[in-house]
């Protein structure tokens, strides 16, 4: 086994606590939709394209998105609902522009399809946008090399492996997610944190995620 | 009562370290709830056990209750009914008897907490009091279509709050103060929810006279009009015409619930002739309605109104397939054909109750769905987590907090 790097700045793991905020703000047509989607804040945007991130850990018939969900099982615009739900998040580096890619996806399609704009939810099945609160705390757990990075990535709560991943690159606008970023500059382990960083977060369950990067990293220990 | 080591079991250690690492966060900061009532009804249940738990993650938390006579609680049921929508002649008297009653809590209740929760409309006015500490307002009641003359009163004392829970994202409007989504949980380690013994089931049922001969729906609830346990009758008469089978109409009254004793001799009236109805009155008796739960083959809450419907996540808890109307926080609890059954009438619930019967494979795939998304979702722990969060939130009003 190759003698492991001990970083001079050990990776300090925190935690992401999330409480939702009301905003009063519903839909009932896909106009009022759009309109809303671009007027409310980043924090909206963020809660409805990651809140089944964390709240559905488990397989579960819900769409990866509340937009999507809305429009598919509502309103009923399955071909909106699929170019929604199969927006690639990944590859926005902001919210601001993974909102401007919701709505001109909205608007395109009702450019295409006129008559979508004439359909509207019953009373009690309205779009209602939530924002969320995220709350950073750090935790006791540190790791300086990758035994010990890969020990800690087992105990620590999915909330801690949410917020390096996916709220310290989207929300915070970080260049990568926390994990890949450590380990090629503290650790400069180039190779690993491009394997770290190259696959598509949002097609796992957390539990998942934790359990490949926990083997990622422990097959480069073993070497 | 459970210690806070023994959810470890169920949620992991993570979940608990997470919750002292808030804790400490809180620390030398009095938390006071307020409600109206120490027993009885889903408020005082979850305060019961969400106090000493926050103390136990020295969060300094307090209890107190408010007095009221026969006539104050006869109002505020009025306005509960009110707010949940349904037609109720408010009289100019009524605001008067909630004014009086409030004043004298306003004279005789000491507002100590650096942080002070009122829990429902009735202790709603002591706001009055508002000083330089923090005050939130926990409306636990679906708002969604209230009655706007009851919501316009409540809105003079609402918006000198600094923020506000609701249940649900439907209840929500516009308002001028903070307003946040926080479902309530059920516990699981509780009397009325943690894992029993057969025998225990069965010494309940023998102590009901009630046999296991035939399949058991149940619906444990208070006896409120608005929990339309005659629509649940009903729906049972329907589905015996096909499958022969029994029914437990089971549940307690809050202590002012004045209105719930009559619902009671109704639905007693209603069942007079049947002898596989079985009403049964328990009172904070939370073994039995845990084991009687527990022996039913399908568990109904067809509610009219709901604010939230903790029944259903004690149910689905026991992994217990659940008939539920598609009200409150209700749809947040069960997804349609995934965790359970939904149904906006009668027919619809006994259609689906004879669904859950004849197709027993079905019905137990749903209850698994169900334990799942309530252990993930709806335990006391969450609940814990959201409420120092939310306090934490008075003192920081930005959208990404570092603690």
């Amino acid at each position: 086994m190759p003698e492991l790097i001990k970083a001079k700045e050990p990776f300090k793991f925190c935690t992401r606590l999330h409480l939702s905020e009301l905003t009063g703000l519903r839909a009932t047509t896909l106009g009022q939709f759009l309109a809303l989607i671009k007027q409310v804040s980043g924090s909206c945007i963020y809660h409805h394209t990651h809140r089944f991130l964390q709240q559905h850990q488990y397989l579960s018939p819900e769409p990866p998105n509340d937009f999507a969900y809305w429009v598919t099982d509502i309103l009923g615009e399955d071909e909106l609902g699929e170019r929604l739900v199969s927006i690639d998040t990944i590859q926005y580096s902001t919210i601001r522009d993974l909102r401007e890619k919701i709505a001109s996806t909205i608007e395109s399609y009702l450019r295409d399809n006129p008559l979508a704009k004439l359909r509207f939810a019953r009373s009690g099945e309205e779009f209602h946008f939530i924002k969320s609160v995220s709350f950073i705390l750090p935790t006791n757990y540190i790791a300086y090399d990758l035994n010990e990075f890969a020990e800690v990535l087992k105990k620590i709560t999915i909330d801690s492996i949410y917020f390096h991943i996916f709220e310290a690159r989207l929300r915070l606008e970080k260049p990568t997610n926390d994990f890949a970023f450590w380990i090629e500059n503290s650790l400069g382990d180039k190779k690993l944190a491009n394997n770290i960083s190259s696959f598509d977060p949002y097609t796992s369950t957390l539990e998942d995620l934790r359990n490949k990067i926990i083997q990622i990293v422990e097959s480069r220990i073993t070497g | 009562m459970a210690k806070i080591e023994e959810y470890i079991p169920l949620v992991g250690q993570a979940v608990i370290d997470d919750l002292r690492l808030l804790g400490e966060r809180l620390k030398g900061k009095v938390i006071q709830h307020i409600n109206s009532t120490p027993v009885g009804g889903g408020v005082a249940e979850i305060l019961n056990r969400m106090v000493p738990l926050l103390r136990e993650l020295e969060v300094d938390a307090k209890w107190d209750v408010i007095k009221g006579g026969e006539q104050f609680f006869e109002v505020t049921k009025k306005f509960h009914n009110a707010l949940h929508g349904k037609a109720e002649e408010i009289t100019k008297r009524d605001f008067e008897v909630f004014m009086e009653t409030s004043q004298q809590n306003i004279e005789s209740i000491d507002t100590y907490g650096d942080i002070v929760f009122i829990h429902d409309p009735q202790p709603i006015a002591l706001i009055k009091k508002k000083a330089a500490n923090k005050w939130l307002w926990r409306c636990h009641i679906d708002v969604a279509n209230p009655n706007e003359r009851v919501w316009g009163f409540l809105m003079d004392f609402i918006t000198q709050y600094d923020s506000m829970v609701f249940s649900a994202p439907s209840f929500s409007r516009k308002l001028p103060i903070r307003q946040f989504l926080i479902p309530p949980s059920i516990d699981p380690l509780s009397d009325k929810n943690k894992e029993l013994p057969q025998e225990i089931i069965d010494s309940v049922l023998k102590k009901y006279d009630i046999k296991k001969d035939k399949p058991i729906i149940a619906q444990v609830s208070r006896f409120d009009r608005l929990k339309d346990p005659i629509g649940v009758i009903e729906a049972y008469l329907q589905v015996k015409k096909y499958i022969d089978c029994q029914l437990i109409l089971a549940g307690g009254t809050a202590e002012d619930d004045l209105e719930g004793f009559k619902v009671l001799e109704e639905v007693k009236e209603k069942a007079k002739k049947d002898p596989d109805i079985h009403i049964l009155l328990l009172p904070q008796n939370d073994i039995d309605v845990n084991a009687l739960q527990r022996a039913s083959d399908v568990i109904v809450q067809k509610s009219l109104k709901e604010g939230f419907g903790l029944t259903v996540a004690e149910a689905l808890w026991k992994a217990k397939p659940v008939v539920a109307s598609n009200v409150g926080g209700i749809p947040l609890q069960i997804k349609h054909k995934y965790s359970g059954l939904l149904c906006h009438s009668i027919e619809g619930a006994s259609f689906a109750i004879k669904q859950l019967l004849s197709s027993p494979a079905y019905a137990k795939k749903l209850g698994e769905n169900g334990r799942e998304h309530i252990k993930n979702n709806f335990l006391i722990t969450r609940h814990l987590r959201d409420y120092m969060l939310l306090f934490l939130s008075l003192y920081h009003p930005e959208d990404i907090v570092y603690l």
